[in-house]
């Protein structure tokens, strides 16, 4: 399927970039083609919580104004893209998809989106989000669900959601997401597209709204490998306003997209394959594994025996952090703030009351539970321990093999409203990404097939620290010896 | 209160003295209007991280290191969570585990002139909150500006040391001066940037569970910390003596009415949820940085009072006195090395000179002598070119207007009188005046002599040398 036959919207980053270097298009028809794309699916997708047609339109013009000039293109330049509505923006809205930020504007971008756009990327829009990024299918989201484009009645996963079905949909060439315990990689699979999480510390996370700050990673969201390493090139990097993020030096992760993996050592971790993973999922993964095999790679399986405890222990870490990044929305200075006060007590407790949806807080009052003099060490203080466990169990792995393949998720998307009864189920469905959230590794989402209904499946790349290169290479590899990525939503 | 003891722990905070706040890059200043000292980051608002101000860790490990405290090789720092609307981000970052320093000491002098040691739990380091300020009616408002300005804590131990309201004023006299001879911080009490906050309890002599103890705020100087404990130690004896049961409460002093108040009941522990704060990387101090921020500690008030007294051969009280501000201590040392006698000098800077700084309502560093002026002063005097009268009215101008002393003699016109002559000739005027003081000085009352001094020096206008008036005197009365 060549590219020229193609709507503008259909194309990858990589791919609208190259149009506009080569005086095809202008910047400006790259971002009309997305907005007239959004003009015409939004209403069945429903990503945007806003869409930003004037400032994409200006950004654009301007990448145009430069080309006039006569200056060379940047990396990625002119090409639309979507932003997490967890990213703050600059005189933009930024809610987190909650009643509570319901009004917050930022005065400051995030560093990331500082990034982008010193980079002339325009933003079209913020997209939709399960609240404050807890939750797995956007169905959390306090304004509205997004739909999957492959299947509109399913969720395009989550939290990311928004992000994901905006790529899928060609509503934006590429976009960012934030992934805390699958939040990226869960959703790209669902919509068949490419979702990194880096190494903790790779990205600034300065102007991400916090969920759980020693989990939290922005990542990239991309329909190739080639695009998400490009984008993975533009947003890494230490920054002074993150003391979390690691002065590791950035390499152009472009470069990094080679189809070769002959030597390569991959482990196929039994646990990651074990009940609950649909046999549809298993099979295209290890056909995957297989593929790989057959390109140079290899596999090997293997065993991460804690594996079984890492959502436990996510379900302490994540909320415990979470109650208390949570505690400044308490309506003194920004956001929602109740009528019904009349003391200060009051006003922290029915703010919160009415601002915040009921996962939300589930995990605040949770997070609050385990953080308690009594219960500390029985529950932070041992989930801790844990997360010990788990890095050493993929140190050892990693002593010898240069990357994990696994299922991104148990299954492809579910039905809206399927799992939303069952709190447990849904949790489920992140078993397989939460794991590397805990030990701060680099893990890669990408399509490897599709389920008998027409879903996209996706298989997830693990690797050690700092290893992104080595991911994306494998990425990249599968991705050039298989045709899903090729494929666009029918909408 | 004799069959009471008294049992008395120190939090206090000091505010440090850097450019900037502990985790952004605002200005750490007083003064103007509200909210214009604020970032996202100070301001809480959501995405916002902290980054630590290195300058405020040198400052609290040199503290901990001059308040000699084992010091942390990995810091932590930690969320104390907790909802009030000057609050931003609904904690506080602070340190619980592994604090900058643990396990330190600083030496009091007490009332009879020896050292007492007050073993000092921990030294950590946070940030300040906001301020609400009451507008009127129902309406608050909070200004931000001081919400995340470096705060350093500094907790004794417990059990405490400090069993009185005097040790408790020598301890927070020594805390400043430690501090303030670190540069740690400007140690002014009266506008909180020290502040002490005193727990207290009382227990019958000899028993073995302390009482239950109340915490006192507001004590805006040394003089009210002291005050302060005092009353409340007898407020809490005089309870006990009737039966009252002492409930664990928050007191406010009234400087004014000399007097404590209520405040708010503290009985419920409070939950403050601390733990590690992720947005943070634990500070790693080696040897090697310790090593050199202990060679770079100045000489501290105990080192400089034992030099005084060594050096310069004064009394351990005034040595003790002199060094108790580094301001002062400076000032007596360049006034010293300016060729003037040190114990004169002592005696003028903590007596006429301090004086006259304190009625000023000012301190050292306002004062327009030069050290070296002082110095002069006291040469001009010790050479008997003034006597010590003169000197000290010289003194005050010299204090008023900051001329060198030689510039006031010689507008004044003052000479010392040593010519035996004139100087007969008064006192024989006064001689005749006082006939009756004659009589009884040579009925063997030589005390008197003193009086008939003081009436020649009155004459003279303080001009003559009184070893002289007084010699003369005795020739011509013949006792």
């Amino acid at each position: 399927m060549g590219a020229d036959r193609l709507q503008l919207y259909e194309l990858s980053a990589r791919e609208a970039h190259e149009k506009l270097v080569a005086g095809d298009v202008s910047a400006r028809e790259l971002t009309d083609a997305v907005l007239g794309r959004i003009d015409s699916v939004e209403e069945r997708v429903k990503a945007f919580v806003t869409v930003l047609p004037e400032g994409a339109r200006r950004k654009a013009d301007a990448v145009d104004a430069r080309i006039a000039a006569g200056e060379k293109l940047r990396p990625g330049e002119g090409v639309p893209l979507a932003l997490k509505d967890n990213l703050c923006t600059d005189g933009v809205e930024t809610t987190c998809s909650s009643k509570i930020l319901k009004g917050f504007i930022p005065p400051y971008n995030a560093t990331v989106v500082e990034k982008l756009s010193a980079a002339g990327t325009p933003f079209v829009g913020k997209v939709n989000l399960d609240e404050f990024a807890m939750g797995s299918s956007t169905e959390n989201s306090a304004f509205f669900v997004t739909h999957n484009p492959w299947d509109l009645s399913r969720v395009p996963g989550g939290s990311s959601g928004g992000s994901t079905a905006s790529v899928a949909a060609g509503e934006a060439f590429w976009a960012l997401g934030s992934d805390t315990g699958g939040s990226i990689r869960q959703p790209a699979s669902f919509c068949g597209v490419v979702g990194l999480k880096p190494t903790y510390g790779r990205v600034s996370r300065y102007g991400l709204v916090a969920f759980a700050s020693s989990l939290d990673q922005i990542g990239p969201i991309t329909k190739t490998v080639y695009d998400n390493a490009l984008l993975l090139s533009l947003i890494s990097g230490h920054d002074a306003l993150d003391s979390t993020s690691v002065k590791t030096e950035v390499p152009d992760y472009t470069k990094a997209c080679v189809a070769n993996v002959k030597g390569l050592r991959l482990g196929v971790p039994a646990e990651y394959f074990a009940k609950g993973v649909s046999d549809e999922v298993a099979a295209s993964v290890r056909k995957a594994a297989e593929k790989l095999q057959e390109l140079g790679a290899i596999v090997e399986e293997c065993s991460l025996p804690v594996t079984e405890y890492a959502l436990a222990t996510y379900y302490i870490i994540a909320p415990a952090e979470a109650s208390s990044n949570l505690a400044r929305y308490d309506g003194v200075r920004f956001g929602h703030r109740t009528e019904r006060a009349s003391t200060p007590l009051e006003l922290f407790k029915r703010t919160r009351e009415e601002g915040f949806g009921p996962e939300v807080k589930q995990r605040i009052m949770i997070g609050t539970y385990a953080l308690s003099a009594g219960y500390y060490d029985a529950f932070y203080l041992k989930a801790q321990k844990v997360r010990t466990l788990i890095k050493q169990d993929f140190d050892n792995a990693f002593s010898r093999f240069d990357a994990l393949i696994t299922p991104t998720a148990p299954t492809p998307a579910f039905k809206i409203g399927e799992k939303t009864d069952d709190p447990l189920e849904m949790k489920l469905s992140d078993i397989l990404t939460i794991p590397i959230n805990m030990a701060g590794l680099p893990a890669i989402s990408l399509p490897c097939g599709f389920s008998s209904e027409g879903l996209p499946i996706g298989l997830q790349l693990i690797g050690p620290a700092f290893s992104e290169e080595t991911l994306l290479r494998v990425a990249y590899t599968y991705e050039q010896a298989s045709e899903w990525h090729g494929r666009r939503a029918a909408l | 209160m004799s069959k009471y003891e008294s049992v008395v722990g120190m939090e206090c905070h000091a505010e440090l003295l850097t450019e900037s706040k502990m985790f952004c890059g605002c200005a750490n200043d007083f003064g103007g209007a509200s909210n214009t000292r604020t970032c996202p980051v100070c301001l809480g608002l959501p995405g916002s991280l902290p980054v630590p101000n290195r300058t405020a860790v040198e400052l609290v490990v040199k503290a901990s290191l001059a308040l000699n405290c084992e010091i942390s090789r990995d810091c932590l720092f930690a969320r104390k969570n907790y909802f009030y609307p000057d609050l931003p981000k609904g904690y506080q970052i602070s340190q619980y585990e592994n604090p900058i320093g643990q396990n330190g000491w600083l030496d009091i002098t007490i009332d009879d002139g020896s050292t007492k040691r007050i073993h000092i739990r921990r030294v950590h380091l946070e940030e300040d909150t906001g301020k609400l300020v009451h507008a009127g009616g129902n309406e608050s408002e909070i200004d931000y500006n001081r919400s995340g300005v470096p705060l350093m804590e500094i907790v004794t131990e417990f059990p405490p040391d400090i069993t009185s309201p005097a040790e408790a004023k020598a301890y927070i006299e020594k805390l400043r001066a430690i501090l303030v001879y670190l540069g740690v911080s400007d140690g002014k009490m009266e506008e909180g940037h020290l502040r002490a906050e005193p727990n207290v309890s009382v227990r019958l002599e000899g028993a073995d569970v302390y009482g239950t103890k109340t915490e006192l705020k507001n004590l805006n100087s040394f003089r009210a910390v002291e005050r302060g404990i005092a009353y409340e130690l007898d407020r809490q004896a005089d309870m006990l003596d009737h039966g009252i049961v002492v409930r664990q409460e928050t007191m406010g002093w009234n400087d004014a009415s000399g007097k404590t108040y209520h405040m708010r009941f503290k009985e419920e522990e409070q939950e403050y949820r601390y733990f590690p704060e992720p947005d943070l990387i634990p500070l790693h101090f080696d040897d090697a940085d310790i090593e050199r921020w202990r060679s770079e500690l100045p000489e501290l008030p105990d080192a400089k009072r034992e030099r005084f007294i060594a050096e310069y051969d004064l009394r351990p009280y005034d040595a003790e006195v002199l060094t108790g501000s580094r301001a002062v201590a400076d000032y007596f040392e360049a006034a010293s090395k300016s060729g003037a006698d040190a114990k004169a000098v002592a005696n003028y800077v903590t007596g006429d000179l301090m004086r006259l700084v304190n009625a000023s309502g000012g301190d050292i560093t306002d004062v327009k002598i030069a050290p070296d002026q002082l110095g002069a002063l006291l040469k001009l005097r010790d050479s008997g070119k003034i006597t010590n009268t003169i000197a000290k009215s010289v003194l005050e101008e010299m204090f008023a207007t900051g001329k060198d002393a030689q510039q006031i003699i010689d507008a004044r016109g003052i000479s010392v009188v040593s010519d035996e002559g004139a100087l007969t000739t008064e006192i024989d005027k006064v001689l005749s005046a006082n006939t009756d003081v004659v009589a009884k000085i040579k009925a063997g009352n030589d005390k008197s002599i003193g009086f008939l001094v003081g009436q020649v020096m009155k004459a003279t206008k303080g001009q003559a040398r009184p070893d002289l008036v007084n010699k003369l005197l005795k020739e011509r009365i013949g006792s």
